[in-house]
């Protein structure tokens, strides 16, 4: 008789889940707003008015742009190598059986379960140690390290759900090893990786807390973000870039969502 | 048929150095797997575990008072320094506000992730997936700088509290001890808030994929047996529920425990764990120090993975 209830949700659930999303939009939407003040020297609000003009002034600035496309630089080539390593690992880890396999799963994750702070610290130890200079490659190299479990989540997810007799029929019919990888593997795995890549890039494009401690002089675009949350110098361009940040991130979730929903939700199960 | 010849059982091996390999890989698994598992444990082992092992190493070092050299020989100095009061309390603070964090962003995940489960559906349902994952994938940076815009004394919090005529109720909370400030964007309540909005979508997703698993017809045969709805809920419902909230709140407390960005921009000067270990490495110079405040994380961390294990918190990520 009771099972009716299953079909409506309660009030008072409904109010608290509509409640909570509601939460973690609103700040969202106030960065849309803030992009737009004509206030120059608060976060006054409401604002005082609407202008178009800081996009004009944000578009030309060399540091923004120098910082959008050193950030864009990393995020590629740090997901490139995401890509190779998590792909390899989620293959290894889901088509065999060997000793070990939880150890490889906890070593995946480690880089992300720990906080940031102790990666980026542990890392500029080692360099400094090592006696290798920051750079661009320091910084793509702190990024790929976290990226892997990315991709490595999302392909992971995708080879439980190629079957194996897939495999072991491509390879009955006469395929070798690597026509079967070429033409039933690849397919089936394609737009998991290419989902997987997409969150890789926006974990790296939005990375700070490692970054700030494997990068030498360059400043990616949240390096130059966060010298601005401390000290605010020119607060109408801060407000436009966290404005563009915003979109530029949403693309990639998107486009990895429609690629993965045909599955199981996988896209983001565990940053 | 009778004119068939029946082919050989075992192909003969395929031509070419490409079919060479293959067959060689066929025929050798363990061969196989090494390649594939190769690269990404030599990246993760060596430069991940060995930059870690390297730090942790040098937590057993002091540092020369004079000179602010280290010194490289084996002592538990650096530790008994780590338990000194000033530095025990960063910890005590740090742990408890993880702690806090943890809770609320449970018990505000909760709600989102049943609704998500159990009634959301068709569009809904994607709704309510996309307004999950934007929150959780956009920016970290800019969440926090939009909580900045809200905190700030003339922003929209003070705005709304004015219109309401309630700014008695933020001022009065703003003159409590310890939790209190001169401003909402300088006191503890903002660092909590910030933390709250930036860690919980973490832990929405596992208890939405915990509920998910819930068979149904559990919970119509839990009521078909008399239970009310809370009966169902509590014996039946959180239960099940139990190893993702446990699963989210490994996110939620290992990131509130290592943050050093959101304390920085968005509270009291006094420190937490994250910005001490900035402070010693950089400023002070006292890698020592640092690697050992490093350890604190790592531990408090170990024991709770090694907890949310045995309450098979694994199988809800």
């Amino acid at each position: 008789m009771r099972s009716d209830r299953s079909t409506s949700a309660p009030l008072g659930l409904k109010i608290a889940a509509i409640g909570g999303l509601a939460f973690l939009h609103i700040p969202i939407l106030l960065i849309f707003l803030y992009a737009f003040t004509t206030e120059e020297k608060s976060y006054q609000f409401p604002p005082p008015g609407l202008t178009l003009q800081w996009f004009t002034v944000t578009w030309n600035r060399p540091d923004v742009w120098a910082a959008l496309i050193l950030s864009v630089k990393v995020a590629t080539i740090a997901t490139a190598i995401a890509l190779v390593l998590g792909t390899l690992c989620a293959a290894a880890v889901s088509q065999t059986r060997f000793f070990g396999r939880e150890t490889i799963s906890l070593l995946v994750i480690l880089p992300i379960a720990l906080p940031g702070i102790i990666t980026g610290i542990a890392l500029r130890s080692a360099f400094s140690m090592a006696d290798i200079p920051f750079s661009f490659w320091t910084i793509v190299l702190g990024h790929a390290t976290f990226c892997i479990v990315v991709v490595y989540n999302n392909a992971v997810a995708r080879f439980r759900r190629v079957s194996g007799s897939l495999i072991e029929a491509s390879m009955d019919l006469g395929a070798d090893g690597f026509q079967t990888f070429r033409h039933i593997i690849l397919p089936n795995i394609g737009t998991a990786l290419l989902a997987g890549g997409m969150l890789a890039f926006a974990l790296s494009f939005d990375e700070v807390i490692v970054t700030t401690f494997t990068g030498g002089q360059q400043s990616t675009l949240p390096i130059w973000m966060l010298e601005e949350l401390i000290r605010p110098r020119q607060r109408p361009v801060t407000n436009v870039v966290a404005m563009v940040v915003m979109l530029v991130t949403f693309l990639p979730i998107l486009a990895a969502y429609y690629l993965t929903r045909d599955g199981d939700q996988i896209a983001g199960a565990g940053k | 048929m009778s004119a068939l010849t029946t082919p050989a059982a075992i192909l003969p091996n395929r031509p070419g150095p490409m079919g060479r390999v293959s067959d060689f890989l066929w025929k050798h698994p363990h061969v196989l797997l090494a390649i594939l598992l190769g690269p990404p444990v030599l990246w993760l082992g060596v430069i991940y575990l060995g930059s870690l092992f390297a730090l942790l190493l040098q937590s057993f070092f002091s540092i020369d008072d004079f000179s602010g050299l280290i010194n490289y020989e084996f002592t538990l100095a650096t530790y008994r320094q780590l338990l000194s009061d000033a530095n025990f309390d960063i910890i005590v603070r740090t742990v408890t506000m993880a702690a806090t964090v943890t809770l609320f962003s449970a018990l505000i995940a909760f709600p989102i992730a049943y609704y998500a489960a159990r009634y959301a559906k068709g569009k809904w349902k994607a709704v309510f997936y996309l307004g999950i994952m934007l929150p959780l994938w956009s920016s970290y940076l800019v969440k926090i700088y939009a909580w900045k815009l809200i905190l700030a004394k003339e922003g929209i919090l003070t705005w709304a509290f004015t219109k309401l005529h309630l700014l008695w109720v933020l001022d009065g909370w703003l003159a409590l001890p310890i939790i209190g400030g001169n401003s909402l964007s300088v006191s503890y309540t903002g660092t909590f808030l910030v933390f709250v909005y930036v860690w919980m979508p973490f832990m929405i997703l596992p208890i939405q994929a915990a509920l998910e698993r819930v068979p149904g017809n559990l919970i119509e045969a839990s009521s078909d047996l008399g239970g009310t709805p809370q009966q169902t809920f509590r014996h039946v419902l959180f239960p099940l529920a139990l190893p993702g909230i446990v699963a989210g709140s490994i996110f939620t407390f290992s990131l509130t425990l290592g943050d050093y960005i959101i304390p920085q921009i968005v509270g009291s000067s006094r420190l937490f764990i994250g910005q001490a270990v900035y402070a010693q490495q950089g400023t002070a110079g006292n890698i020592p120090l640092a690697a050992a405040f490093t350890v604190v994380p790592i531990v408090i961390m170990g024991l709770y993975l090694f907890m949310a294990k045995r309450m098979g918190a694994f199988d809800a990520l």
